[in-house]
């Protein structure tokens, strides 16, 4: 189809949504109000396990004025529809995480309703509870099922127990990490409102909204003909919005049938954190047979994630990391078991990379630590075993196309001159201008002296910088036969001036809350325009310019006269969820479908009016043309058409890519329709005398097929990468009899603008064959190698090597008490890194003096 | 700072009190209940929601206004202490109701043109924290707006654009009011 001259592909085209959002008239659910609207809350379990013998509400209060809802008061059956339907809607019985909800309330106004959770009290018999991964596998106390396994996967290859014996060298080690919050800016939050006809109709914040839709239809036991939902402005996500989004809905809609008005459930923070998913903990354990070179010829991976207490999303979580549990690397003979059992903590979920960026972790400190043993570079050990053309991972996909590996690793190289700094020692421990101006300056300006070069040198010897590699990939897409399973739709919809509708989210009862009215959103003012109706959402990603981009070029037409409306069941078409990297590789892919069938309608159209053949009617530079006769602009064929004939819908469905087959059963074959790659090299500062860590410069290098939009593209891997850097460094959850202990923004920390790093993105283009424009998956990929390169970093620094995240400065310090440890009992020379972190730059112990 | 207080509700639990006070130019009056927050009085009362809720107990910077010239957490500010003061928001950073996009502030235009906003639930609050740091300092070194949008917490951009695009902002300001100055000066 004609593209049209321009390359609207490949511009940086400025955020569609952008004005709306620099000027303070974006709609987020909690700008919305409705007339008569209550609110609603929940009580929640103060343990983690128990049984509930009683729910009292506290006779002092005058219960006439809300309303409220138990396990025992649900029109349909108690499960939040999901993988399986194990995580109730509200606690019937038993309750098996801190927060679980076990009641809920809506009152006319907020402070009726916290006095009516104040009165409500819920009387449990406490037992004790599983909280980590390894009493989980004892098995010891059940918290599901039989064994408390939510999900097993075995992968095997070749011949590992003849890999071992061939093997010069066998390297063990077992990684950790931690639980991670999304804290995606915007908490959750819903509107459900009663319709007339016994329905509902939802406005949230979601990256799924069918999803929410089946959730409702199951758990309030409606016919889907009577649920709508409707995504509003959603403030970031990264999938905390993808199956949570659910069981609040459920929780807003169940109280909104009983008030029979309104009701807007938006969260606290500190709820928020609380109740909501979070990354899958993880704890895997490598066992790899090298040669003296360093190839790479046996392995074996047992990978343990932490579910929590329900199954949620965890079975894909778990697949998804098994297959990405060798990284980036071919292994001839690999068997790997991977398993997510049940804690009695709250439930984990989706979180962007999806499981990958733990093992990712854990096989880049293993590569790190094998390379160590060696005593070879970890570039090298990299450069030897990463993934070509034509390698075979061990479930049993051949990749076909494209490989960035080595493309990713050699440019980050390159940019980064990590090899020059990884030689250099006064680079290392050369003084370092920004630090020592301002240490030099502070001086100077306590005792009004000059400072003195003596000085400066002293005060930087505390300061070692390293520098850490990490070489990954990401499956684009669902895995397996996700996509086949969804068979995602996609429509492109001319809208021409007579039909523009005038409110923004289509209902009635919305008051537009903001003081100016004149914000109905641009796309929707104009006139003779094209609406992408697709259920992806934006939630800051981009999708919302992405899509229209894709589209426009498609058409050959101007991205002016393209919009994506929030998604709207009652209007848009089940393209899946806004997940798993999909959105612009397999979504878009339909979108170009979409508007190939618009065109064929329209040249059908066309070929009747002016009497031709349909195969003589061309579409080039926006206008149609047939036999060297002009027919008329895109525009004003697709009115007449809209005029004669009715709406002009372009429609398309997902269609399987030839040649690609996975086999469910035996687990095996092409788990993913292509892999982007990435290369990330982190430089830090680590103050020898705090043990902080300052990631002070990341280049990032990635392979993602076609960037539609170079600016956003980038955008992403910057975002990524410092969430990744947050999760490697600084963000951890503390758990206390599963109770997350630092609920707030101020004890939950993560990144400021103070903790980021200059950024260097580089993006490389291998071109996939199917995706739209040759795009692959991008929004997941930077997470996946920010916190490996990071650890790698700081023990390049410092010589102290972490196989847990987060590195805190007392991670760092108990590493640095073990090392001395180490060296006390003369067992140092078995970890020559310690020592060698020391003879780099001089004794950590005088450093920072001032003479 | 003077306080009206309603009086046909002074005593009891349900006393309010009236405040007067500039928003973004205008002045405006309101009777609120006295445990009011400025974030609540602007987005529950004045329909204001272009200022956001990230936390309620000042820890995100979501809802960061710019008060007599000083960004603050709105959350954390009780409406009547804003009596007699000026009060500026993200609604009134473009002078304008509905602007244009040329007619928006030049920090608004950078975000835009340096992609410093994603999700868009941060910047009203950080496009506030920036034009109290330009007000305030037209030259800022790049330590210095980072500085100044760190309790400003931002999930999705790496902050790296937004830094980028108040420096922009920072020279197009500059630029302008030199040529307003030369304009000045020639005639």
């Amino acid at each position: 189809m004609g593209a049209g001259d321009r390359s609207i592909i490949g511009s940086s085209a400025v955020r569609l949504d952008g004005w709306e959002k620099v000027s303070g008239k974006s709609l987020y659910v909690d700008d919305l109000r409705i007339p008569g609207m209550w609110f609603g809350g929940t009580a929640r379990s103060p343990v983690a396990h128990g049984y509930i013998k009683a729910i009292h509400r506290d006779p002092a209060f005058d219960w006439s004025q809300v309303v409220v809802v138990t396990a025992a008061d649900l029109p349909g059956p108690n499960a939040v529809r999901m993988i399986r339907d194990d995580h109730p809607i509200l606690a019937a019985d038993e309750v098996c995480f801190v927060s679980e909800p076990v009641a809920i309330i809506a009152a006319p106004d907020r402070d009726t309703l916290i006095k009516a959770i104040d009165a409500l009290s819920v009387e449990i018999e406490e037992h004790s509870p599983i909280l980590t991964m390894e009493d989980s596998l004892r098995a010891e106390g059940i918290v599901w099922g039989d064994d408390n396994i939510f999900a097993e996967y075995r992968i095997h290859s070749g011949d590992p127990a003849a890999g071992f014996r061939s093997a010069d060298l066998i390297v063990e080690g077992t990684y950790r990490t931690g639980h991670q919050e999304h804290l995606y800016l915007e908490p959750n939050g819903v509107i459900a409102i009663p319709r007339s006809d016994g329905g509902i109709e939802l406005l949230g914040s979601m990256q799924c909204p069918y999803y929410v839709h089946a959730a409702l239809a199951h758990g309030l036991g409606l016919e889907s003909t009577r649920i709508v939902v409707k995504q509003t402005t959603t403030g970031g996500a990264f999938g905390g919005k993808e199956d949570f989004p659910s069981v609040l809905a459920l929780h807003a809609s169940l109280l909104a049938q009983r008030a029979g008005c309104a009701v807007k459930m938006v969260h606290e923070r500190t709820e928020d954190i609380r109740s909501t998913t979070k990354r899958h903990p993880s704890r895997i354990h490598h066992r790899t047979g090298v040669m003296r070179d360093g190839k790479l010829v046996a392995s074996e991976i047992d990978l343990l994630l932490d579910g929590g207490a329900y199954t949620t999303l965890s079975p894909v979580v778990l697949s998804r990391a098994t297959l990405h549990a060798t990284g980036a690397y071919y292994i001839p003979n690999v068997s790997i078991r991977g398993r997510v059992v049940a804690t009695h903590t709250p439930p984990n979920g989706a979180f962007r990379g999806f499981g990958a960026p733990q093992s990712l972790f854990a096989v880049e400190r293993h590569v790190d630590r094998i390379a160590r043993e060696l005593g070879i570079d970890p570039l090298d050990i990299r450069r030897r075993n990463m993934l070509r053309d034509g390698d075979q991972f061990p479930f049993g996909q051949v990749l076909k196309e494209g490989v960035g590996a080595s493309l990713v690793l050699e440019q980050a190289i390159a940019l980064s001159e990590y090899k020059e700094k990884k030689a250099s020692k006064a680079w290392r421990c050369g003084p370092d201008p920004h630090r020592a101006g301002e240490k030099a300056e502070q001086a100077e300006k306590a005792s009004g002296a000059q400072p003195s070069a003596q000085r400066t040198s002293s005060a930087v010897r505390s300061v070692r910088k390293g520098v850490g590699l990490s070489l990954y990939l990401h499956g684009g897409g669902f895995t397996g036969a996700g996509e086949e399973r969804i068979s995602a739709k996609a429509q492109v919809r001319f809208v021409s001036e007579a039909q523009v509708e005038g409110s923004f989210i289509g209902s009635s009862q919305v008051e537009r809350a903001s003081v100016a009215d004149d914000q109905i959103e641009r796309g929707q003012s104009r006139q003779g325009h094209i609406e992408v109706l697709v259920s992806n959402v934006e939630m800051g990603q981009g999708a919302s310019t992405v899509l229209p981009m894709i589209a426009a070029q498609a058409l050959g037409l101007p991205l002016e006269l393209f919009s994506h409306p929030h998604p709207d069941t009652s209007r848009v078409p089940d393209s899946g969820p806004t997940v798993a990297s999909r959105t612009t590789m397999m979504v878009g892919r339909i979108v170009i479908d979409a508007c190939s069938d618009m065109v064929a309608k329209l040249k059908a159209a066309l070929a009747q009016w002016h009497e031709v053949r349909p195969e003589e009617v061309e579409l080039a530079n926006g206008r149609f043309v047939a036999c060297g006769e002009e027919l008329g602009s895109f525009t004003s064929c697709a009115s007449r058409f809209s005029r004669e004939m009715g709406p002009l819908l372009g429609e398309a469905t997902y269609v399987p890519p030839a040649g690609l087959r996975w086999d469910e059963e035996t687990y095996r074959g092409d788990a993913y329709k292509a892999y982007s790659w990435g290369a990330h090299v982190v430089e830090v500062e680590v103050d020898m005398e705090t043990l902080e860590v300052r990631p002070v410069k990341v280049t990032a290098v990635v392979e993602i097929g076609r960037a539609i939009n170079p600016v956003l593209a980038v955008g992403q891997v910057d975002g990524g990468t410092l969430q990744a850097l947050g999760w490697g460094g600084m963000e951890e959850i503390k758990l206390e009899g599963g109770r997350y202990l630092n609920d707030r923004v101020t004890t939950y920390i993560i990144p400021t603008a103070l903790d980021a790093p200059d950024i260097e993105v580089k993006i490389v283009e291998l071109p996939y064959e199917r995706g739209p424009y040759g795009a692959k998956g991008l929004g997941e990929l930077p997470m996946n190698g920010g916190a490996p390169a990071l650890v790698s970093a700081i023990e390049d620094a410092t010589g102290l090597s972490a196989s847990a995240i987060p590195v805190t400065p007392e991670r760092l310090m108990a590493l640095m008490d073990e090392g001395s440890e180490i060296r006390k009992s003369k067992a140092g020379a078995s970890n020559p890194y310690l020592a060698a972190g020391d003879a780099d730059c001089g004794a950590v112990e005088d450093a920072g003096e001032t003479p | 700072m003077a306080v009206r207080h309603d009086e046909a509700t002074e005593q009891g639990p349900g006393r309010k009190l009236t405040i007067r006070f500039t928003l973004n130019g205008s002045i405006c009056e309101a009777t609120v209940p006295p445990e009011t927050t400025l974030l609540q009085l602007l987005r529950d009362r004045l329909n204001l929601t272009g200022t956001k809720c990230g936390c309620e107990i000042g820890e995100c910077g979501a809802c960061t206004v710019i008060l007599d010239g000083r960004a603050v957490a709105s959350c954390l500010v009780l409406a009547g202490q804003v009596d007699g003061l000026h009060v500026q928001t993200v609604e009134g950073l473009a002078g304008k109701p509905a602007p244009t996009a040329e007619e928006l502030h030049p920090l608004q235009k950078a975000f835009l043109d340096r992609d410093a906003v994603a999700c868009g639930f941060c910047t009203p609050g950080m496009l506030m924290s920036a034009k109290a740091l330009l007000d305030e300092n037209p030259e800022p070194s790049r330590d210095e707006i980072r500085r100044a949008i760190s309790g400003n917490l931002c999930r999705c951009t790496g902050y790296i654009p937004i830094v980028e695009a108040i420096e922009r902002a920072a020279s197009e300001i500059n630029r302008q009011s030199a040529c307003h100055e030369h304009d000045e000066r020639e005639a």
